[in-house]
């Protein structure tokens, strides 16, 4: 045990005016270097800590410190690691998950708030946050005929600032993109990306679908929209770069799988992709355990796998280390390299959420649409 | 084509030595300005004209430029698609340029390991030859669609285009000299380019500073070590205006150079030699007059043997 953790265990004995002392005076979980101590104070049957750790059991017990309302866990985390969770309290007969109370840090996401923990190292990228020098963008709607599926749909369309006609942009498409507004800041870090000069002023569509986990996997009709019903829309609405070196195709989760499905399916349409812990569950022997949702999406890996192509020119692949689908990501790496399309890979140490998404945006777009710093001298 | 006197400054937003320059040659009269390269900031000039005590003329080439676009779509048309070629020549450029450029880092690498000494000096300069016959080949590619560009379309001799000359022409007779600050290279040299600005001066001196420094050169290059992802290759723009010659312009070279890395700026200085590597930080000038260089207040520039030597302090 840490010398906090063991001062932590001292005050609770003390009683609660010493108890309290001490719960003002620090910050919660207590980190010290890769040790990490959770504490919890109430009644309470058990206390259990739920995170989305792959590698760990996913419920972790506290321990009661004595006969006090005190009870604590302690874990090893990496240095630099980000992680989210809850706990999960347990009292006559009911049990409740909860964000933690004595943590300050909250990360949202579709779902609600999950509490999050900062290991040693870990930096909140400046980036990401509101810039008062940054020139702010404009959001636009724009209702696209989409033929593809018979109805019609509204896309939100990001302008950089100071957006003018006579310009051509390079196009990204963001699936899940209000999300990616909502959760992990993408309005803020265009604007501040743009504004220093790390990527290119670029138009942004920001897409949504109602059904994503059927729509993202593989849908043809998903890969017909975006090639050709929003393209068409975007390109006769926006002054645009036409060529697929300048437009670039992005998504989490299964919004990877969309983005590299679409290419795949209308090779020479998106040069770049922008993929995050894409869903690429794939077999090589048996059937998956990950249920029917997920059955499109491995026999498309497992026909990708076996006739890859070339779906585009640059692709900019991540994924937390700490999320179940880095088996698989790790796994598509040599794949992907061998069809002579240009890789960059990184892993975090973080999970399946925003803001681990969110962090590793400036590496990814900058890579991917480097900014015009090289040509400016002021 | 290079008969007026041109001086190069180091950067001048934070620490602006342009009055004292033009002081130095005694200019009296109002001083045309180019700030074409701040694109839509161009108008925002009220610090410079202040530096200069109110007396300077905005050219406004930026905004006549978008005027051209929006009156001559045709040529505007032409213009995009002769971007288009540039950026692809650029990409190919770079694709060559990399093992090019790798091959010779790796090269002169190994003339410090032992084993290697009577060897290896005839593969670094067959390797920097490389270098250097590929920046020749790609100026040479880009000067060629500038040229069939300009055979096609003739763009001074347009209407919209031509109007703007014929007022700029007057404009800059009722000056008695011309700045021309920073900003986007690539957007104020073609903006200069478009109105044939140069050409249009009588003999009144040019002071030019970062990215305006660059364009006047015989050659852009561009380069950047401490980008987002690491130090990429100084790459050939393109050719620049030739209003000075045997000098590569690097404003904020301090900032934007890894000094230290010594391999990395011998091999830089040895690429573009004979040239000067002229580092353009903030006080730093230099002069060009009668095909002669001078630096009067000094400068640095970057040497064959990775180091920074002055030039020619007066």
């Amino acid at each position: 045990m840490n010398a906090t953790a063991q001062e932590l265990e001292t005050r609770a004995e003390s009683g609660p005016a010493a108890l309290d002392q001490f719960l003002r005076s620090n910050r919660f979980p207590l980190v010290e270097g890769r040790t990490v101590t959770f504490v919890y104070v109430g009644a309470a049957d058990s206390i259990h800590l739920r995170h989305w750790l792959h590698g760990l059991p996913n419920s972790l017990a506290f321990q009661r410190i004595g006969h006090t309302p005190v009870w604590r866990l302690t874990i090893d985390i990496p240095e630099g690691s980000r992680v989210e969770y809850k706990l999960e309290i347990a009292r006559g007969g009911h049990r409740q998950l909860i964000t933690d109370p004595l943590n300050e840090n909250y990360a949202r996401d579709p779902y609600g708030a999950n509490s999050v923990v900062r290991g040693a190292g870990y930096e909140d990228p400046e980036w990401a946050r509101h810039d008062a020098e940054a020139r702010l963008g404009e959001i636009q709607e724009l209702e696209v005929d989409a033929k593809s599926f018979g109805d019609k749909r509204t896309v939100l369309v990001y302008l950089p600032a100071r957006y003018r006609p006579t310009r051509r942009y390079p196009l990204l498409i963001a699936h899940d993109g209000p999300d990616y507004l909502k959760f992990a800041q993408l309005r803020s870090v265009l604007d501040n990306l743009i504004h220093r000069l790390d990527i290119q002023p670029m138009v942004v569509a920001l897409t949504q679908s109602s059904s994503r986990l059927t729509e993202y996997a593989d849908d043809e009709r998903h890969a017909r929209f975006l090639a050709h019903d929003l393209l068409q829309a975007l390109e006769s609405r926006y002054s645009l770069l036409e060529d697929p070196e300048s437009r670039c195709l992005m998504g989490a989760s299964f919004g990877g799988v969309a983005s590299l499905s679409a290419a795949w399916r209308h090779p020479g349409t998106f040069g770049r992709l922008l993929l995050q812990s894409g869903s690429f569950v794939f077999t090589d022997l048996g059937d998956h355990d990950r249920g029917p949702v997920f059955d499109p999406v491995v026999k498309f890996m497992n026909q990708f796998r076996a006739r890859p192509g070339r779906p585009a020119e640059h692709v900019y692949l991540s994924c937390g280390i700490y999320e179940g689908l880095i088996y698989y990501n790790r796994s598509i790496v040599p794949l992907l390299q061998s069809t002579g399309m240009n890789l960059r890979f990184t892993e975090a140490r973080d999970g399946h959420n925003w803001e681990n998404w969110r962090d590793r945006l400036r590496d990814g777009l900058s890579w991917l649409f480097p900014g015009p710093s090289w040509l400016v001298y002021e | 084509m290079v008969r007026h006197h041109v001086v190069l400054l180091g950067p001048q937003r934070l620490e602006p030595t342009l009055k004292d320059a033009v002081d130095s040659l005694g200019i009296r009269g109002r001083i045309a300005a180019v700030t074409a390269g701040w694109e839509e900031r161009e108008s925002e000039d009220q610090e410079l004209s202040a530096h200069l005590g109110g007396r300077t003329v905005n050219l406004n080439l930026y905004a006549r430029s978008e005027d051209v676009h929006r009156s001559d779509p045709e040529l505007l048309g032409a213009i995009r698609a002769r971007h288009d070629k540039l950026r692809k020549l650029q990409e190919l450029y770079r694709v060559r340029l990399s093992h090019l450029m790798e091959a010779a880092r790796e090269l002169l690498r190994r003339e410090t390991l032992p084993g290697y000494s009577g060897l290896i000096e005839a593969s670094v300069r067959g390797a920097i030859d490389a270098v250097r016959r590929l920046d020749d080949e790609h100026t040479l590619r880009v000067r060629e669609a500038h040229v069939d560009f300009d055979r096609r379309w003739k763009p001074h001799e347009r209407e919209h285009v031509a109007r703007h000359r014929r007022e700029l022409r007057e404009l800059l007779d009722g000056c008695s000299a011309l700045c021309v600050a920073g900003g986007h290279v690539a957007i104020l040299l073609d903006r200069l380019r478009m109105f044939g600005l140069i050409d249009l001066l009588r003999e009144q001196p040019v002071f030019a500073w970062s990215a305006g420094a660059m364009a006047l050169a015989e050659r852009v290059v561009v380069f950047d070590d401490r980008s987002a992802h690491g130090p990429g290759d100084p790459e050939v723009l393109e050719s620049g205006l030739g209003a000075v010659q045997g000098m590569v312009a690097l404003p904020h070279a301090a900032r934007r150079l890894k000094f230290e890395d010594r391999a990395r700026v011998a091999l830089f200085a040895r690429r573009f030699e004979p040239c000067i590597c002229a580092a353009l930080d903030p006080r730093m000038r230099m002069d060009f007059r009668d095909g002669e260089w001078s630096a009067p207040w000094g400068a640095r520039a970057l040497t064959t043997h990775g180091e920074l030597r002055e030039v020619g302090a007066a």
